[in-house]
């Protein structure tokens, strides 16, 4: 029988959301002896359950609760109600991310000492160092398995990647493989291998690919000091007179209102639900928002400098089969302001199949032009551009002003605009992809627009002076002693890699930190 | 390199209203003996219409391999769409009214008896800001492509994990690449 806490046990930890970070600070805060309560809005699906078919899966999975957004960026324009592409379901993005699992590179650790002054942009540095991450790093790459760390073989590369490979040798580039991916190569931590089955993005039906859903969560249950709680819609954060965080206010799928008490309380609902519950959770005391009395919670919304390059060849590729994201260049992230912006971009390859390449390869457009490019299916090769975006202040989550969802909670509003910087580093991403490609024969190329965000990011940015972000170097809300922020909201600044990697080793960090603080009672 | 079967299958299986999640769509559409058959499920327009319905949807995505009876569904599954929306019953009509109209007007003949696409698709640049060109656009996205036998005809081989992935089917299998 699994574990079940009482609602009025003010003892507990309650995590908000199960998956890169929530997932992670669960286990690994119930591994030490520490009783949680993870809430998750979504539902609880298990790997029997995924399906191998792009519209079903994004129906069963994705987080499709009305959001609207604003703002210059294709993705206002192109899917208004669908900012992001994240997942609402136990295990949360986990579920659906590909498994690329990169440590930022050194120097965007100091975004704002590399890059200096930019106009226009927030820049800060972390207040963490790489040299203080490495060794979390290297337990998020144990605990995930990652390949190319440890010992563990790299994957073998799917036609797609022989394509990207073929392109990067033939352009010069130097530093391309099958990744760094939390997908096993080999049998490990009771899970097989890689079957490449594609699909990535609908969840692994495999279990080769690390999720909280079974890797993380389980083994927090086995404790039995972590109860998990699926459709669990956290809607405000309760605190005391003195601003001490007592509690939570969720609503189940009936709409029954419940609340559970709390000694501490983590919030990792991905950077658009960390954001609008804090935002929603304002009170006399908080009157802009719990843990907002510096004005930042929303803003600094990062979502990476994306795009997809697509090309068509003479033969036959099935870029659908295997790992969907098979392998990367690594050339281009480097810092280098003679390229004429800051920061740097990965180039990894991407496949969707022929329901999600007619949806999102070029969004709105119609007759053979378009048709003709979905002729050649069998024949496409594509990639997907990650670079550094730029924090900007006005780059922010917002409650809507008028609609609500059927809880009553407001929808958050998502509004970004792209800073120059962003334009110009995806204006180069897309002439190298296409040089990439053209070099082994490709007789077309389509630039494909950024999809729905999946990195989404910074919305509770980490700060080393309360006046500049809202939580510090340990993810504590500067204001809220006992209020943590957990997931990808607290990133300083994008970098250019994959972020799950640093969202667990952060995760990880925390929990000790957060031991740490328990067992001296200072919290 | 293992390459997919493309045969088209005489013996269509059942649309079942695959689309992005909307129930709306779900199981409404059999499988059609013939184009009369086709016309006659139609719930919010005439026979009559369905010819210029089904001759847009190919229009809109022209893929000279795929015979009529893939639009067909297209075109069914939209009308199912937009039958259960109380506001929307006469959408299809009116739009086929108003295209009939620009075709008359810049092309002298109704849009089905247009006979160059070149033509067609200037009479239908000129709707293109009409709540119906809308609606036939966007959801011909998941009408048509959501079809698995148009998958197939693509080179798209679906659902794999219970064949056992790619593993041994070929996720390495290219053999023209330049050394």
């Amino acid at each position: 029988m699994a574990t079940k806490f009482s609602l009025n046990d003010d003892s507990v930890v309650v995590v908000i959301g199960s998956g890169a970070g929530g997932g992670t600070l669960s286990n690994e805060l119930a591994q030490k002896g520490i009783k949680v309560v993870c809430l998750e809005a979504g539902s609880r699906y298990e790997i029997p359950d995924f399906i191998n078919d792009e519209w079903e899966s994004f129906a069963q999975l994705a987080w499709r609760d009305k959001r609207t957004t604003s703002g210059s960026w294709r993705v206002a324009k192109d899917f208004p109600n669908l900012p992001a592409w994240i997942v609402k379901a136990v295990g949360g993005t986990t579920t659906h991310w590909a498994g690329a699992s990169l440590r930022f590179q050194d120097h965007e650790w100091k975004a704002r000492s590399t890059y200096g002054d930019i106009p226009g942009a927030a820049l800060l540095d972390w207040p963490i160092t790489a040299e203080e991450m490495a060794p979390w790093y290297a337990k998020a790459e144990f605990k995930m398995g990652t390949t190319g760390t440890n010992g563990i073989p790299r994957l073998p590369g799917n036609n797609n990647y022989k394509v990207l490979a073929a392109g990067a040798q033939k352009l010069g580039y130097k530093e391309f493989h099958t990744g760094n991916m939390s997908i096993n190569s080999q049998p490990r931590d009771g899970r097989g291998s890689c079957q490449q089955i594609g699909f990535c993005f609908q969840g692994c039906k495999s279990g080769a690919k690390w999720s909280t859903l079974y890797t993380e969560i389980p083994k927090g249950e086995a404790t039995g000091n972590l109860e998990v709680r699926p459709e669990s819609q956290v809607i405000r954060i309760e605190h005391d007179a003195r601003g001490k965080v007592t509690g939570v206010v969720y609503a189940d799928t009936t709409g029954a209102m419940h609340l559970q008490k709390a000694r501490i309380i983590a919030v990792a609902g991905n950077s658009i639900e960390s954001a609008r519950l804090l935002l929603n959770s304002q009170s006399n005391l908080f009157k802009d928002g719990l843990a907002n009395g510096s004005g930042h919670v929303g803003r600094h919304y990062m979502r990476h400098t994306t795009g997809s390059v697509y090309a068509v060849f003479d033969k036959p590729v099935h870029m659908y089969r295997g790992t969907t994201m098979a392998g990367i260049v690594r050339d281009e992230a480097r810092n280098d302001p003679a390229r004429g912006y800051v920061g740097g971009f990965e180039l990894e390859t991407i496949s969707l199949g022929v329901p999600f390449t007619a949806a999102f390869l070029s969004p709105g457009a119609w007759g053979r032009d378009f048709s003709s490019v979905l002729d050649s299916y069998d024949h496409m090769a594509g990639l997907w551009i990650v670079g550094e975006d730029l924090p900007q202040a006005n780059n922010r989550v917002t409650l809507n002003g008028s609609e609500k969802d059927r809880f009553g909670m407001p929808i958050a509003n998502v509004h970004y605009d792209d800073h120059p910087n962003d334009d110009a580093m995806r204006t180069h991403a897309y002439r190298q992809s296409t040089a990439l490609y053209e070099a082994v024969g490709a007789k077309r190329t389509i630039l494909t627009p950024p999809y729905p965000s999946t990195h989404n990011l910074g919305t509770n940015r980490m700060s080393e002076k309360p006046d500049d972000g809202v939580v510090n170097k340990w993810g504590q809300a500067h204001e809220v002693k006992n209020l943590f922020v957990s997931d990808g909201s607290q990133f300083t600044t994008s970098a250019a890699e994959n972020p799950t990697l640093t969202i667990v080793a952060l995760a990880i960090r925390q929990a000790d930190h957060i031991a740490g603080l328990m067992a001296r009672n200072e919290v | 390199m293992r390459l997919v079967d493309k045969t088209i299958k005489l013996n269509r299986r059942a649309f079942i209203g695959r689309s992005a999640g909307a129930a709306a769509l779900a199981g409404i559409v059999g499988t059609f003996s013939d184009r009369g058959a086709f016309a006659a499920t139609l719930k919010t327009v005439t026979p009559a219409t369905a010819p210029t319905l089904v001759k847009v949807a190919r229009d809109l995505y022209p893929h000279d391999r795929l015979p009529d009876a893939y639009y067909e569904n297209a075109v069914a599954a939209i009308d199912t769409s937009v039958a259960a929306e109380a506001a929307s019953k006469t959408l299809l009509t009116d739009g086929v009214g108003l295209l009939d109209a620009a075709a008359m007007k810049l092309k002298g003949s109704p849009y089905v008896a247009v006979a160059s696409e070149a033509d067609r698709i200037t009479v239908l640049k000129s709707i293109e800001g009409t709540p119906f060109f809308a609606r036939m656009r966007s959801e011909m996205v998941t009408a048509l492509y959501n079809q698995p036998e148009v998958w197939t005809q693509l080179g798209y081989e679906g659902s794999s994990a219970e064949q056992g992935g790619y593993i041994h089917r070929g996720f390495n299998d290219i053999d023209w690449l330049p050394a």
